[in-house]
Order: C-alpha cells, then sequence, then structure tokens
C-alpha cells in the first residue's frame, strides 16, 4: 500500500555473515545499555509511550509528499525520535520499527537486522541528539536551524555505514557505493531535514511543554554531544576520502584486517575466519561460522539475563 | 480499520501453521545463516534450499508459487551488488566503457553478483513463510521465550497493536490534505518543494501530538484494567513431539545442503 521501502534497509545475502555479526554484536551492547538506562530513568508509564511512539514512527513514514518526476519523499525519524524523546528511549523505539518492517514486510533482512539496526536506527539516533544536545538551551530558531543539519547529518550517517557494510562484505566497490549512497542520501536527507523541523517548528508552537527543561530529551548527558560530533567527523573525512582515493581505505582496512586482496570467498574477509588446527578448509569455515553465531548468542543471552535479574 | 493492509498472517489449517512459533522462528534463521554460509556458485545447494522452501508452501497449504510471488521487494537493492561484478579479480569477460569509467566483468564478479542475489531471494522467501504461517503476537511470544527482552518485545508489541490505528489516522491526514488540493488541470498544483515538506512536516507534528495523546489516554485505559508492566498471553506455547520432529529433520536437512554445497 502506501509503504514504500527506502534504499537503506539491506536485506538477507548482501552482507557476509561476519559482518553482520560483528554489526549484531555492536547493536546488541548499544541497545542492552539504553534497555538499562530506559528501566532505571522511566517508569511503566513509559513502556506505552513508547510502544505509541513507535508506531507513530512507523505511520509517519508513510506521509510522503511529491518531489519531482514520481518520487515522493518521506520521513525515517531516527533524528526527530531522538530530539523528542531522548536518545536511549528513541533508540528503541527506532529497534522496535525496524524490526517490525524486517520481520513483517521483509524490508530488510533477519540475519542483517543487527547492521540495519545499528545504521537506521542507533548512529542516526546518536548524530541527531548529540548535535541537538548542544544548542538544546539556545533559542528555538537555533535548535530548529541546528536540528535540521543534525536530521541530513543522521541520514547520511546511517548511508555512509551502509555503504562501508557492504564494502566490507565485498558486494560493492567502494569508490562507486560511497559516492551513490551518500548522493542519494544527500537529496533523501534535504527531505528528512525539512520534514524534522517543520514537525518540531509544530510541536513548539502547540505543545512547548514536550521539548521544556523537564523533558526527557533535555535531560540526557554531555557526553551525547562528544558521541555526535565524534560520528560526524567521522563522516566528513570519511566520505570524500572512500570517494577520492579507496586505495588509502582499502589500505586501511588490509592492516585492519579486514580486508584480503582477494574477495573471491566470502570468508576470507577476517583471515582468523577459520579454526587454526583444522586449516583453511570449508569444514573450518562453517565452524567458526557456527562458532560465531554461538558468541553472538552467548552475549544477548547473557544481556537478556543480566537485564532480567536488574528487574527483578 | 485497515487491519488487513499490513497482516501477513495466511488463515490456514496445516502443519506448518501449527508448529510451535519458536520452532518456525529458528529453522528461518538458521535457514538464512546457511544461507549465507554456502558458497558462491553452491547452485545445486541453492536448488536444494527452494526445494525446502516449495516443501513447505506445499505443506502450509499455501499453494506452490506463493512465497515466490511476494519474495521481490528486495529486488531494487540488487543495484547495491552490482559493482561486485567488476569488482572481484578473475578472468575478463570484455570491456565496457561508461562515462568516465572502464568497466571490466569478469567471471568471479558475475558469479559472486548471482549468488548474492539467489542468496538473498531465498532468504526472504523463509522470511515470507514465517510472518504468512504464524501469528504476530505468536511470534513475539517466540522471542520472548528465546530471552530477547521484555521491555523490546512490548515495544513492539504496542507498535503491532497500535499501527493499524495510527495509519488510519495517517489516511485521514492524507485525505484531508488531497481534498484540499485540489488543481486545475494543465497548471501547477501546490507551492514549492520547501512549502510541500512543510506541509508534511506539520502533519508529521499532529500526527505525533495525536499519538502522544492517544498513548495517555491508553495508558490510563490500562491501568484501569490492571496493567503492571506486562503483557499477559493466553497461548501457553509447548514443543510437542512433531515440533521436535520438525526442528530436527530440518537441521538435518540444512546440514545435508552444507556438505552438498562444500563438497565438488
Amino acid at each position: 500500500m502506501h509503504y514504500s521501502p527506502t534504499p537503506m534497509h539491506i536485506p538477507d545475502g548482501f552482507l557476509t555473515l561476519a559482518v553482520s555479526l560483528i554489526c549484531w554484536a555492536v547493536t546488541i551492547s548499544l541497545l542492552a545499555i539504553a534497555i538499562r538506562k530506559t528501566n532505571k530513568e522511566l517508569g511503566e508509564k513509559q513502556v506505552p509511550l513508547m510502544g505509541i511512539m513507535a508506531a507513530f514512527i512507523f505511520a509517519a513514514q508513510m506521509i510522503n509528499f511529491p518531489v519531482a518526476g514520481g518520487t515522493s519523499g518521506h520521513l525515517l525519524g531516527g533524528a526527530l525520535a531522538a530530539i523528542v524523546l531522548g536518545p536511549w528511549a528513541a533508540m528503541l523505539v527506532m529497534t522496535s520499527v525496524i524490526a517490525v518492517q524486517g520481520l513483517l514486510f521483509q524490508d530488510g533482512g533477519l540475519i542483517v537486522m543487527g547492521a540495519n539496526i545499528l545504521n537506521m536506527g542507533l548512529l542516526t539516533t546518536v548524530v541527531g541528539y548529540g548535535l541537538y544536545r548542544i544548542v538544546s538551551k539556545k533559542s528555538i530558531t537555533t535548535r530548529l536551524v541546528i536540528s535540521g543539519m543534525a536530521a541530513w547529518l543522521s541520514v547520511m550517517t546511517g548511508a555512509l555505514a551502509t555503504a562501508v557494510q557492504l564494502w566490507l562484505s565485498g558486494t560493492a566497490q567502494i569508490n562507486i557505493v560511497v559516492p551513490a549512497m551518500l548522493g542519494v542520501h544527500a537529496l533523501i536527507g534535504l527531505g528528512e531535514a525539512l520534514i524534522t523541523v517543520a514537525a518540531l517548528g509544530f510541536i513548539f508552537r502547540t505543545r512547548p511543554d514536550l521539548l521544556g527543561d523537564g523533558s526527557a530529551s533535555a535531560q540526557s548527558g554531555r557526553g551525547w554531544v562528544f558521541a555526535g560530533l565524534l560520528i560526524t567527523l567521522v563522516v566528513v573525512l570519511l566520505s570524500p576520502l572512500a570517494s577520492s582515493s579507496p586505495d588509502g581505505l582499502e589500505r586501511v582496512a588490509e592492516d585492519m584486517g579486514f580486508l584480503n586482496n582477494s574477495q573471491a570467498a566470502p570468508f576470507h574477509i577476517i583471515p582468523d575466519y577459520t579454526i587454526p588446527f583444522l586449516g583453511a578448509t570449508p569444514l573450518s569455515t562453517i565452524l567458526a561460522g557456527g562458532l560465531g553465531v554461538m558468541v553472538v548468542l552467548g552475549v544477548a543471552f547473557l544481556v537478556g539475563r543480566s537485564l532480567r535479574i536488574g528487574n527483578q | 480499520m485497515h487491519d488487513n493492509v499490513f497482516d501477513r498472517y495466511h488463515f490456514k489449517q496445516s502443519l506448518i501453521h501449527r508448529l510451535d512459533p519458536r520452532v518456525k522462528l529458528v529453522v528461518t534463521v538458521v535457514f538464512i545463516l546457511s544461507n549465507a554460509l554456502l558458497p558462491d556458485g553452491a547452485w545445486l545447494a541453492f536448488a536444494f534450499c527452494w526445494l525446502l522452501i516449495l516443501a513447505c508452501n506445499q505443506l502450509a497449504k499455501l499453494g506452490l508459487g506463493y512465497s515466490l510471488k511476494r519474495s521481490f521487494v528486495a529486488l531494487p537493492f540488487a543495484l547495491a551488488a552490482i559493482t561486485a561484478i567488476f569488482s572481484i579479480p578473475g578472468k575478463s569477460l570484455g570491456e565496457w566503457h561508461f562515462l568516465w569509467l572502464t568497466l571490466v566483468p569478469t567471471d568471479a564478479g558475475v558469479l559472486r553478483f548471482v549468488s548474492i542475489l539467489v542468496r538473498s531471494w531465498l532468504s526472504i522467501q523463509m522470511a515470507i513463510l514465517l510472518v504468512a504461517t504464524t501469528q504476530f503476537p505468536d511470534l513475539l511470544h517466540a522471542f520472548e521465550h528465546l530471552r530477547v527482552p521484555r521491555i523490546l518485545t512490548t515495544i513492539i508489541a504496542f507498535l503491532y497493536r497500535y499501527m493499524f490505528v495510527l495509519t488510519d489516522e495517517v489516511f485521514r491526514l492524507l485525505r484531508a490534505r488531497e481534498a484540499r488540493s485540489a488543481g486545475l488541470p494543465g497548471q501547477k498544483q501546490g507551492g514549492s518543494i520547501v512549502w510541500r515538506a512543510r506541509v508534511t512536516g506539520n502533519m508529521v507534528g499532529q500526527l505525533f501530538l495525536r499519538s502522544y495523546e492517544r498513548s495517555d489516554r491508553i495508558y490510563n485505559a490500562m491501568l484501569s484494567r490492571g496493567y503492571s508492566g506486562e503483557l499477559r498471553t493466553l497461548h501457553a506455547h509447548n514443543m510437542i513431539r512433531s515440533d521436535w520432529l520438525v526442528l530436527n529433520a530440518t537441521f538435518g536437512a540444512l546440514v545435508l545442503i552444507q556438505l552438498i554445497g562444500w563438497i565438488r
């Protein structure tokens, strides 16, 4: 129906297992902190609120506006959610939205969902909130201008992360995929910025209390500013580098052990992705893959358990 | 209520529908993992994977082509993988000149590109089967059993319950915008792009306020009905013998598929 997929939802099969699992590990760790924080800071009342807000983000993505030539823009919502709900709650809200899109509509895969959540739910939130936090005590005009920039940058960050993951998986060539993704999303990001600013302006006019001093978004720490600025810096430095001199980047990746010169076999991307005493046999690769899955499951299990104990 | 717009559940009485949701979830995830582990160009193994999917389609009484028909959603993403054709070293298959670029497709590159597409296409079909044969609340319950933190499953449960309601709200907003955006034939409709984006932003803000206020009402209603912070379900899920049987059978099949894929 009115549901339009965006070019950022990676389907299964486009990322190698190694990259998917690394993304899952990062995502699970960040979500664990987010859950701990929201459990501590928010009461039981906030859970239904976050659920409805997730439904809001989902529904808001359907409000489109015609741009040109039959294409239309719509909201992704990471930055907006972070500014309105505060960063930790926004992370959980965006994660739920992406999970439902992947599970129910196959918009984004299951094994790669960790990467999708990271790109569209977590990075967008950190960048969006981090930049907004700098000016959260300033005048409304300043706040609106900065949130527009934050929204645009959050989309660019997600796009760049997606491009880098595709490249690390040997699915795409970096000097093509980075400019292509960033080029497309520079426009999508403009739409995101305009809608975010207009929506925030509307909320400022009608319910200024929701964004005031007592709100969730005003209370999170200064650390977000550093996180947001750091990621912004990485995006700003990495994008031109990846587009103009991919060799440099590949060199870095190689030194870090990410990339093997011959990308023919998908699991040679991490050279140690085999079990030593079995050598580089297929069995070894499969076992290593299985081991990686076990590790991620183990992390997830431990995190879940510690959270459960913390709840009681 | 447009509740049929989003619900992907396909009501049937079948072995697959009756399986424990945990079994279906785990089988789906392991199937997709197994796809990711298969080497490029393992056509025979891919073919067996597809046979497995066809069998599931048939067992679920959905008709053989059910998952196939719905599996093209990820097709646009294939664009992202297209550079793989040119970037992987291998035997050259000719030369294309495109703008300032010289593109040399290689046999290894084409192999990788096609393998990525096949893997993605198979994985998506299994995910389609999962939601076509499992009711979403049951699926969430399975996640809970598999130790996904409760706060996440609860948020997702709310999202699922209220996305229909808020989507209706969106339809009303869109209808209102359309009703006020009459245009004369031959004349430009609406203002500049910035103006349009602003209208959209106001609609988003409006939707936010309506959702926010609704969530207050919902919370009060739930509180008055005894909400204590968790959602309860009447479906008790217990693994029975047929569940274990299916689980083991599919694992066996997937191990076989891996063997076929790697031994050539």
